[in-house]
């Protein structure tokens, strides 16, 4: 199994995005996404800078790959699509059907030179296999579960898969549950989005929303909405393993990710056991983490690792 | 062969008296669903069994008024079979579309009932030409329901740049998420709008008088909490009131529907082909109400573009079956982003 390093989906100063990449280039991770997937306001790095930073990950021994923006709204949006499709240097992930149309190896013939294979990303709604062999048919070399489904649905679309096709698994971070063409950290502060002073700037992790009881409940991050928890599943990386899952995803976090990857990639090599991972995270002070999509109920739920045993 | 009209009012028919309702007061479509998670109303005593389904589509089809089938949840492969034997059905019973958000179901329906007009689902979370351009291209759909996340300029660019049909939400309850693309349901509740078709589900909602007021809760997540003499609402999730750096409010979306009858010219003006009123789920008394305002409303603008004015009386009816709640113009006012 392979690690991979998803998009930043956070809004951090210049600087700190580059000096972050710079760490992640020593990191034990294989595969590096790349890319503003979230809002088009954020501009402190261009497409351009995004390139050159997965140009130095690639110099470095790692895969880098460039995402596309998963709400599009306006031309301007569609404009920067074409930039990031038209890229020829890097696998693409597609987060909406407008990029796997500009990606499709229909679109792009292996004669215009354009490198067909592109990976389909989490927001695609990919829950069968009439629809995953479309994509793997349409140049998909790999793909990404939705976050919502469970391990059961996952091995009948394993056992269904494609030759060839690689299958990755967002396996810990705040999860992106939802997009809006509203922004919501501007919102908070009563600021429209065309002006929204760039708010999440400030937020290097997301605006924790609590519930009127002071119960932790979702993060606002601009026009994205997540979960208060973490999904984590450390502790489902044996199982994971067994349904032929290639990748696993850790969504970068301002703190602790090279910690993060490491946890993972000790359990992926089998150097650390599931119990000594789960205690190690414990002492870096994350959010409470959940598994439930994993395991078929809902996401917000922890299913004990007694209870999760098969 | 039914008529094609310039504009189409298109209109929820929840159960054969809503269908009924919708008919006879002016729809020129109306929208069903099966009863199972095939699709994205999938409540208890909702939905037409085999014997409704036929006697809806004999009762439109003898007035004129088409039928339009939602299988606009998202298939799983262990279930896959429910989903292609719906559309089966479909094409047996003589629907005159339907409404898909799965591109593998729309393949199948392509190949096996290539007769059969295929719509885009507003849960294909399709936003832009390009995307909506693709399940063109791929299945040849013939009419795509925008989600409700683009400005009126956005739309306009949108009708401009694609042969597909543009299909709008005009009135009624408002997802401020992309459709399609909100798992908040399935986190806190379990059931997902994109593979079970509920949202914030009835069978986790909990009411509880609290000495501090009246409780919503969804799965014992509390999402409001209402003093008295204050209106209690349902706990849809992305509508209650939360804290957010110490300051309480409606964080996501305040419970308020849409109504863009003072947009109609401008949606005619800019080539949308039909307008989709949400409320599967309402009552046929509604479905009735809204359904005439409406009739009366793209008939005035038909007549009389420039000339088009919201009638009071229209909105003082709309007011009545949203019993006074908020209204709001949603993503096509661009401030509301």
């Amino acid at each position: 199994m392979k690690l991979a390093l998803g998009p930043l989906l956070y809004y951090w100063p210049r600087q700190q995005v580059f000096d972050f990449y710079e760490a992640i280039a020593h990191a034990p991770v294989d595969i590096v996404y790349l890319g503003e997937t979230v809002c088009a306001r954020r501009h402190e790095l261009r497409v351009q800078d995004w390139a050159d930073i997965a140009k130095k990950l690639a110099a470095a021994g790692k895969q880098a790959i460039l995402g596309t923006q998963t709400l599009i709204e306006s031309e301007s949006d569609l404009k920067t699509l074409r930039r990031v499709t038209e890229e020829t240097d890097f696998p693409i992930e597609a987060n909406d059907m407008g990029a796997v149309r500009l990606l499709s190896a229909e679109q792009r013939p292996p004669s215009t030179g354009l490198r067909t294979g592109f990976i389909a990303g989490p927001f695609l709604n990919i829950f069968n296999a009439a629809t995953l062999n479309m994509m793997a048919r349409l140049g998909a070399v790999r793909w990404v579960m939705p976050l919502e489904m469970s391990a059961a649905a996952l091995a009948d679309l394993q056992a269904a898969r494609p030759a060839g096709l690689e299958t990755e698994v967002f396996a810990y971070g705040r999860m992106p549950l939802a997009f809006s063409a509203r922004c919501f950290t501007a919102r908070r502060f009563n600021l429209q989005k065309d002006d929204c002073q760039f708010k999440c700037l400030e937020f290097p992790d997301g605006l924790l929303i609590r519930t009127r009881e002071g119960e932790e409940f979702l993060t606002l991050n601009g026009i994205q909405t997540q979960s208060s928890k973490v999904y984590n599943l450390i502790g489902e990386v044996d199982a994971m393993r067994d349904l032929g899952v290639d990748i696993l995803r850790i969504s970068p976090q301002s703190q602790h990710t090279q910690a993060l990857l490491d946890f993972f990639r000790q359990r992926i090599d089998g150097t650390l056991d599931a119990d000594a991972a789960r205690n190690g995270m414990a002492t870096l002070g994350l959010a409470e983490p959940c598994n439930g999509f994993w395991h078929g109920k809902a996401g917000l739920e922890q299913i004990a690792a007694q209870a999760a045993a098969r | 062969m039914l008529s094609n009209k310039p504009f189409e009012l298109v209109c929820p028919a929840g159960a054969l008296p809503a269908l009924k309702a919708a008919v006879d007061n002016g729809a020129d479509c109306v929208y069903t669903g099966l009863k199972d998670n095939t699709n994205a109303r999938n409540f208890t005593g909702l939905n037409f069994d085999d014997a409704q389904l036929r006697e809806g589509i004999r009762y439109a089809h003898d007035r004129r008024v088409k039928v339009l089938l939602a299988l606009n949840t998202y298939p799983q492969t262990a279930t896959w079979g429910r989903w292609t034997a719906a559309v089966d059905k479909a094409a047996d019973f003589g629907v005159d579309a339907i409404i898909l958000a799965d591109p593998g179901l729309m393949e199948y329906a392509k190949t096996k009932h290539p007769q059969l007009r295929l719509h885009l689902s507003v849960q294909g979370s399709a936003t832009s030409y390009e995307a909506i351009n693709f399940y063109h291209e791929q299945f040849g759909i013939q009419r795509a329901v925008l989600p409700r996340v683009l400005a009126m300029p956005q739309v306009e660019h949108v009708v401009q740049n694609t042969p597909v049909e543009i299909e709008v939400f005009g009135f009624g309850g408002l997802c401020v998420m992309v459709e399609g693309r909100c798992a908040l349901s399935a986190y806190v509740t379990g059931d997902s709008p994109n593979t079970v078709g509920v949202c914030s589900p009835g069978k986790a909602v909990r009411y509880e008088q609290t000495p501090e007021g009246m409780e919503t809760r969804l799965n014992g997540v509390l999402i409001d909490r209402f003093a008295e003499g204050e209106k209690t609402g349902y706990p849809t999730l992305c509508k209650g009131r939360f804290e957010v750096n110490d300051e309480t409010y409606y964080a996501i979306e305040e419970p308020t529907s849409l109504n863009t009858l003072e947009l109609l010219p401008k949606l005619m003006d800019i080539g949308v082909k039909a307008i989709k009123i949400e409320g599967r789920q309402r009552s046929p008394a509604y479905v009735a109400q809204v359904t005439k305002v409406w009739r009366e409303a793209i008939d005035s603008a038909l007549r009389n573009r420039a000339g088009y004015a919201v009638r009071e009386a229209w909105m003082a009816e709309l007011n009545k079956v949203s019993e006074g709640s908020m209204h709001t113009l949603g993503a096509y006012y661009r401030p509301w982003k």
